[in-house]
């Protein structure tokens, strides 16, 4: 049972890393690589109960964490060309 | 065995097996979609229905309770940012610049505002 997700959840991982190298655009590559994120998160939970150690659950859910934030912040970083940014643009300010 | 181990064996086998066909049909999806736009479906069905289905799979096998409610804060935290942060990447796309396919519907109408409301917060003031 953990054994059949996890050869899918590994196919389901090559294949949108994939897409993060052949995608034309830049948010075609964060897609993917968001994606494949959530597919370790997955991956690691489901590992956890395979090897009969479900304590992996905790790495699971900081990674989901981290996950998510990432990808907003490489978006952030995208749009206004650093991370410092508060996000309001010089000319949306009153 | 009893009745209520087989129940939960099979609940188990029928959600993990299921989740990994959606997150197998929502990378399909991302491969094969043509457009940037389309391909966020892929994603979003990767992240809310393939994940949600898994974790819940795996919510019938926990063996304590802590692991149960662990397993339920990751689905619910999950399934809230992943298709959040999907949409927030597609709305970044549209205003970024990335086109649309021609023959998608109200596609050029969608693109023609953003670009107008980019371009007035644009304008100084």
């Amino acid at each position: 049972m953990y054994a059949v997700a996890t050869w899918f959840i590994l196919l389901v991982m090559v294949l949108t890393l994939v897409r993060a190298v052949q995608g034309p655009t830049l948010y075609d590559r964060i897609l993917a690589v968001n994606a494949c994120g959530t597919m370790t998160v997955l991956f690691i939970a489901v590992l956890g109960f395979l090897s009969g150690r479900p304590e992996f659950l905790d790495v699971a859910l900081t990674y989901a964490l981290i996950n998510f934030i990432g990808t907003v912040a490489v978006m952030k970083y995208f749009k206004y060309g650093n991370l410092g940014h508060g996000g309001q643009t010089e000319e949306e300010r009153p | 065995m009893t009745i209520l181990h087989l129940l939960l064996d099979g609940l188990s086998w029928l959600f993990l097996l299921g989740g990994s066909f959606f997150c197998l049909t929502g990378a399909v999806g991302l491969l094969r979609m043509p457009d940037f736009f389309t391909r966020v479906h892929g994603a979003g069905v990767i992240d809310g229905l393939g994940c949600g289905m898994i974790l819940l799979g795996l919510i019938f096998q926990a063996p304590t309770l802590l692991i149960a409610i662990k397993l339920i804060l990751m689905f619910l935290f999950l399934i809230v940012t992943g298709p959040t942060a999907v949409h927030a990447l597609a709305q970044a796309a549209l205003h970024g610049g990335v086109k649309l396919l021609p023959d998608t519907s109200r596609a050029d109408h969608l693109q023609h505002e953003a670009r107008a409301e980019a371009s007035e917060t644009e304008s100084p003031a």
